[in-house]
C-alpha cells in the first residue's frame, strides 16, 4: 500500500501543469495508490465473466485471452450498435476543454489524462482507427491510435480513476457524458476478465445473498434487532420491524451500508423510528436487502441482474409500493434504469402516503419513492413532532451526491428536511453544491483502502468547500444522502478537515423526532450526551 | 510544446498553393466547377449517412443529466428547462443549447489561492464561441447573394445591420472580421494555453486554419484586390443553377484559393469533430426528458438475464431463516 503524505504535503504537490510529452506517448502509469486490486476468479465465475487467474496491475505481462484485440474489437462494435449515446459522444467532440478542470480526479492529481477529454480520447483514438473512414485512412494524422496491451493498461488507470459523477456532462455544450464513456470502457474490460476486486466481490455477493456486503438473512436480522436495543435505551421505545413479511403495505429497501457500519448505521436507526413514530405499515426484506448496485459499475447486465430483486421481492410480498433509502448511485439505477430493465410494475399502486395522503405522481411508473420525498412530505403535512433543538450542537452543511444531483435532480427535498430538523444550516459555495457538486472522490466501487491516495486527491474539491464552511461558520457535521458517502467520506475529513462529523439525515430527523411516549432523551442516536445536557448537570 | 499545429498550418498553405497555380495553369473548370460539386455531393452523403447511421443505434435508457431540481411535490420549484420533465421544456433546452451554448456558459476555471480553491466563472470561451459561430452563420447568409438572384430580402437587410459602421468602401461587413477574429482567438486558446495545447490535435487545428484561410482570403478579394464580383456572381450563379461556366475573361486565382477552401470545409464536415453540428440535437443526455419514473422507457434489446430467484435463495438459507423466525415459503 501506498504511504500517504501529509494533507499539506498533498496540496503543495498538486501542479496542474501539463507534461512536455503528447498524451499518446506516456501510456499507463500504474502507482499505487492509485489503482484497485484486481477482482477474484472466484467471483467473475459467479457473474460469468472471463477468470484470468491471479495477477497484478504491475505486472509487466497482463494475462489477457489469446484474441483480446478481437474480443475488444467485436465489443465495441457491439455497443456502438446497442448505444446511441456512445457512438454521438465518440463523434462529437471538439475538445473545446470545458469539461477539462470540472473533475475532482484532475483537480486532486493533476495528472492531464484525468481530464474527461483526455480519458474519453483513450477510447476515441480506437473508435477512429477502427470505426471511421478518416482513421481508416489517416491513422494518427485523423486522431486515430492501434488498440495495444498498452492501451489495455491506460484504460484500466483511468476508467478506475473515473467515478462516474457526470460533473463534466454538465458543463458540455454537447452534453457528452464521460460515465458513460467509462461504462462502455468498464464493460469491454469486462470481457478480458479485467476488473477490480472492490466492484466484482460486492456484485458476486450481492447476487448470491442479495446485499453487497453479503450478509445473510438471520445476520440481517440480528443486526437490525441490535439497533432496536439501541433505540430503547435512548428512547426507551421497543420496535419489532418485520421482514420478508407478506401484505405490507410498503417494503422499504437501503443500501446494506446503512446496517453495516457507522455512521449509516445511525441513520438505520432513523429509518425505524421515523416509521415507528407514524405508525408505517412496511417490511425489510432479507432477499431485497441492498438498496446499492455495484452492478452499475460493472455491465448493464449485471446491473439488471442485481436490480431484479427489487420489483420480485415487491411482488411476491404484494406490497403497494417500494419506498427507498438514503443512497447515491442506487437512485441513479432507480431514476434511470429500473423500470426500463426490470418494469413494468403493474403489480403495485402508484405511490400514496398512507400518512398525508399524498400521491407521489412523479413516481407513477417506477412505484418506487425516495425517502426523503417521503418525509418533507410528512413534515410539510405537519405529521412529525420535531424538536430540532436537540441538533443544536450541530453546525451543519449538506454535501449533495453526485447522482441524485446529476442523474434525478433531488437537491430541495434533502434540504428542506435537514432545515425542518436542524437549527444551524449552511451552503457550501454554490459552485460546489447541487447541479455542480463535488464527489466524494471514492464513487463507483473505488472505496478500497489500496486506492487511498486517489480517494483523498479526488475527494479534495468537496474537502475544501467543506473547509471553507468549517472555518467560515464553524460547521462540524457534513450531512449526505449516500451509503458510499457515510463510508468515504470520514476518512475524508479527518486528513483535510479534521473536527467535521458524518451523518446521514435521517439519522438528524431521528434526533430531532419527538415520538409519543418516549422517555426523556439524554444521548443522541451516537450515545453522545445532548446538547446542553452536561451543563445543566453542572448547575 | 505540442507543435502539430504546424502540420494543420501547412497543409492549409500547401492546399492554398494547389489552388492558386492550378488556377494560374488553366484548371479554372477543375477548381471552379467540378471541386465544388463534388464537396457539395460528398458533404451531403456523408453528412446524411452519419445521420443515419447515428440514428440506426436505438437509446436503450433515458440518461438525462439533470442540472437543477426534479418535478416533485408541487412545493418544490422544479427547474424546467434545466431538468425538464416534459417535451416543451425539452424544447426549450435544447433551443437554449443551441443556439446561445448554454452549458459552455457555465464554464468555471478552477484556481488554487493558499489554502482554498476556488471556481471562477470564465466568460470567454462561451464569448468566443458564440462570436464565432454567429459570425460565420451571418457570413454564409450574406452569401447567398452569390447562389441566389434575386437575393432574398433578409440578406439585404442583414448586410444593412451587418456593414452599419459604414467605414471604408466597399463598406466593411463586422461578420467577416468577427468571423476572422473569433477564429484566431480560438485557435490561440489552443496554442497558448498549455492545457488546451495538450488536448489539441491537427483535426482541431486544421478546420480554424482553413475557416482563418477562408475569411482571410475573402477580406483580401472584398477590401484589398477587389476582385471582379460580378465576374465571380456569374460563376456562383451558373453553379447553383446547374448551368457552370467559367466567365469570360477569367476571375482572380485568389477566388479559386477561397473557393477551394470552402469545397475541402464542406467535405470535410463529415468525417470530422465538425460533426458537432449533428450530434448536439441527438445527445441523449440533453434531448430526454428526466420523467423516467413517470413513464416507462423501453429499451429494444432489453435482455433476458439469469437471475437469482427468490427460490434459489431461499433453498440456499432455509433453515438459517426459520431458525431466526423470517418466513419462508417452503417449509
Amino acid at each position: 500500500m501506498a504511504e500517504i503524505p501529509k494533507s499539506e504535503e498533498m496540496f503543495e504537490d498538486i501542479d496542474h501543469t501539463p507534461p512536455e510529452k503528447d498524451w499518446e506517448e506516456t501510456g499507463a502509469p500504474i502507482t499505487p495508490g492509485r489503482f484497485s486490486y484486481p477482482a477474484k476468479d472466484k467471483s467473475l465465475a459467479v457473474m460469468g465473466f472471463p477468470q484470468p487467474g491471479e495477477w497484478s496491475p504491475t505486472d509487466e505481462a497482463w494475462p489477457l485471452p489469446e484474441n483480446w484485440q478481437e474480443i475488444i474489437h467485436e465489443g465495441f462494435k457491439e455497443r456502438l450498435d446497442k448505444y446511441r449515446s456512445l457512438k454521438i459522444f465518440m463523434d462529437t467532440c471538439v475538445r473545446c476543454g470545458a469539461c477539462a478542470d470540472k473533475c475532482h480526479y484532475f483537480i486532486g492529481t493533476g495528472d492531464p489524462k484525468n481530464m474527461p477529454v483526455v480519458r474519453a480520447e483513450l477510447m476515441r483514438s480506437i473508435y477512429r482507427n477502427d470505426f471511421t473512414t478518416a482513421g481508416k485512412i489517416l491513422g494518427s494524422i485523423a486522431g486515430g491510435r492501434k488498440l495495444t496491451k498498452e492501451v489495455i493498461k491506460e484504460w484500466f488507470s483511468y476508467f478506475y480513476q473515473c467515478s462516474e459523477c457526470r460533473r463534466c456532462s454538465v458543463f458540455c455544450p454537447y452534453g457528452i457524458d464521460t460515465a458513460e464513456v467509462t461504462m462502455m470502457g468498464r464493460e469491454l474490460l469486462n470481457l478480458l476478465g479485467i476488473n477490480i476486486n472492490w466492484i466484482m466481490e460486492p456484485v458476486a455477493n450481492c447476487f448470491r445473498t442479495g446485499n453487497h456486503l453479503g450478509i445473510q438473512p438471520h445476520a440481517f436480522k440480528e443486526m437490525v434487532e441490535f439497533f432496536c436495543d439501541d433505540i430503547e435505551e435512548i428512547t426507551g421505545k421497543k420496535l419489532n420491524p418485520s421482514f420478508n413479511r407478506k401484505g405490507a403495505e410498503v417494503l422499504f429497501i437501503t443500501p446494506s451500508g446503512d446496517y453495516f457500519a457507522d455512521p449509516g448505521t445511525y441513520t438505520f436507526m432513523g429509518y425505524l423510528m421515523l416509521f415507528e413514530a407514524i405508525g408505517l405499515d412496511y417490511t425489510l426484506s432479507t432477499y431485497a436487502s441492498e438498496g446499492g448496485n455495484f452492478g452499475l459499475f460493472t455491465s448493464s447486465d449485471a446491473m439488471k441482474k442485481l436490480n431484479s430483486k427489487m420489483y420480485a421481492e415487491a411482488k411476491r410480498l404484494g406490497v403497494k409500493f417500494i419506498l427507498g433509502g438514503e443512497c447515491g448511485h442506487m437512485w441513479r439505477v432507480i431514476n434511470q434504469y429500473m423500470d426500463t430493465m426490470n418494469g413494468p410494475a403493474d403489480f403495485m399502486e402508484v405511490p400514496k402516503s398512507p400518512i398525508t395522503g399524498t400521491v407521489f405522481n412523479n413516481a407513477a411508473s417506477t412505484k418506487m419513492i425516495h425517502v426523503t420525498e417521503f418525509t418533507s412530505d410528512l413534515i410539510r403535512h405537519n405529521k412529525l413532532k420535531l424538536d430540532p433543538s436537540r441538533n443544536d450542537h450541530l453546525k451543519v452543511t449538506f454535501h449533495d451526491s453526485c447522482n441524485p444531483s446529476r442523474a434525478m435532480g433531488l437537491l430541495d427535498e434533502p434540504r428542506y428536511v435537514i432545515q425542518n430538523v436542524c437549527n444551524n444550516f449552511y451552503e457550501m459555495p454554490e459552485n460546489t453544491i447541487r447541479e455542480q457538486t463535488f464527489c466524494c472522490g471514492s464513487g463507483s466501487g473505488l472505496n478500497n483502502e489500496e486506492a487511498m491516495d486517489l480517494r483523498l486527491r479526488g475527494g479534495l474539491p468537496r474537502a475544501n468547500a467543506v473547509k471553507h464552511v468549517h472555518n467560515k461558520y464553524g460547521v462540524n457535521m457534513l450531512a449526505c444522502i449516500c451509503a458510499i458517502d457515510r463510508a468515504a467520506l470520514p476518512p475524508l475529513m479527518d486528513y483535510w478537515v479534521p473536527g467535521v462529523d458524518v451523518t446521514g439525515i435521517h439519522e438528524l430527523v431521528a434526533n430531532a423526532l419527538v415520538m409519543d411516549g418516549e422517555i426523556e432523551r439524554t444521548t443522541d442516536l451516537r450515545f453522545e450526551p445532548l446538547n446542553g445536557e452536561e451543563g445543566e448537570a453542572d448547575v | 510544446m505540442n507543435v502539430s499545429y504546424l502540420y494543420s498550418l501547412l497543409a492549409v498553405i500547401v492546399l492554398g498553393l494547389i489552388a492558386y497555380a492550378g488556377a494560374a495553369v488553366g484548371l479554372e473548370g477543375l477548381f471552379g466547377i467540378f471541386i465544388p460539386y463534388l464537396a457539395v455531393l460528398v458533404f451531403l452523403v456523408g453528412f446524411i449517412n452519419h445521420v443515419l447511421d447515428w440514428a440506426k443505434s436505438p437509446v436503450p435508457f433515458r440518461i438525462t443529466t439533470t442540472c437543477g431540481q426534479q418535478q416533485s411535490q408541487d412545493f418544490f420549484k422544479q427547474a424546467k428547462i434545466d431538468n425538464p420533465s416534459t417535451t416543451r421544456g425539452v424544447i426549450i433546452r435544447m433551443i437554449l443549447e443551441i443556439l446561445l451554448f448554454r452549458s459552455l456558459f457555465r464554464n468555471s476555471r478552477v484556481e488554487f489561492n493558499g489554502e482554498k480553491i476556488s471556481y471562477k466563472w470564465v466568460v470567454w470561451l462561451w464569448l468566443f464561441a458564440l462570436l464565432f459561430h454567429y459570425s460565420f452563420f451571418v457570413v454564409v447568409i450574406r452569401h447567398l447573394r452569390f447562389f441566389l438572384e434575386p437575393s432574398p430580402f433578409f440578406v439585404g437587410a442583414l448586410e444593412t445591420v451587418d456593414g452599419m459602421l459604414q467605414i471604408g468602401l466597399p463598406g466593411l461587413f463586422l461578420s467577416g472580421v468577427a468571423l476572422l477574429g473569433g477564429a484566431v482567438l480560438l485557435l490561440l486558446r489552443r496554442i497558448l494555453l498549455p492545457k488546451m495545447n495538450y488536448i489539441s490535435r491537427p483535426a482541431d487545428y486544421f478546420p480554424l486554419f482553413l475557416i482563418i484561410g477562408i475569411a482571410l482570403t475573402g477580406i483580401l478579394m472584398r477590401y484589398f484586390t477587389k476582385v471582379d464580383v460580378v465576374k465571380i456572381k456569374e460563376l456562383t450563379l451558373g453553379l447553383a443553377s446547374f448551368h457552370p461556366g467559367i466567365p469570360d475573361g477569367g476571375v482572380s486565382a485568389l477566388f479559386y484559393v477561397h473557393l477551394f477552401f470552402v469545397s475541402i470545409l464542406v467535405a470535410y464536415i463529415p468525417f470530422s469533430k465538425l460533426m458537432h453540428m449533428g450530434g448536439i440535437f441527438l445527445s441523449p443526455t440533453r434531448n430526454l426528458a428526466n420523467n423516467n419514473r413517470m413513464k416507462r422507457h423501453i429499451n429494444p434489446w432489453n435482455p433476458d438475464v439469469k437471475i437469482h430467484t427468490y427460490d434459489e435463495y431461499e433453498d440456499d438459507f432455509r433453515e438459517k431463516m426459520k431458525e431466526a423466525d423470517i418466513p419462508v415459503e417452503k417449509e
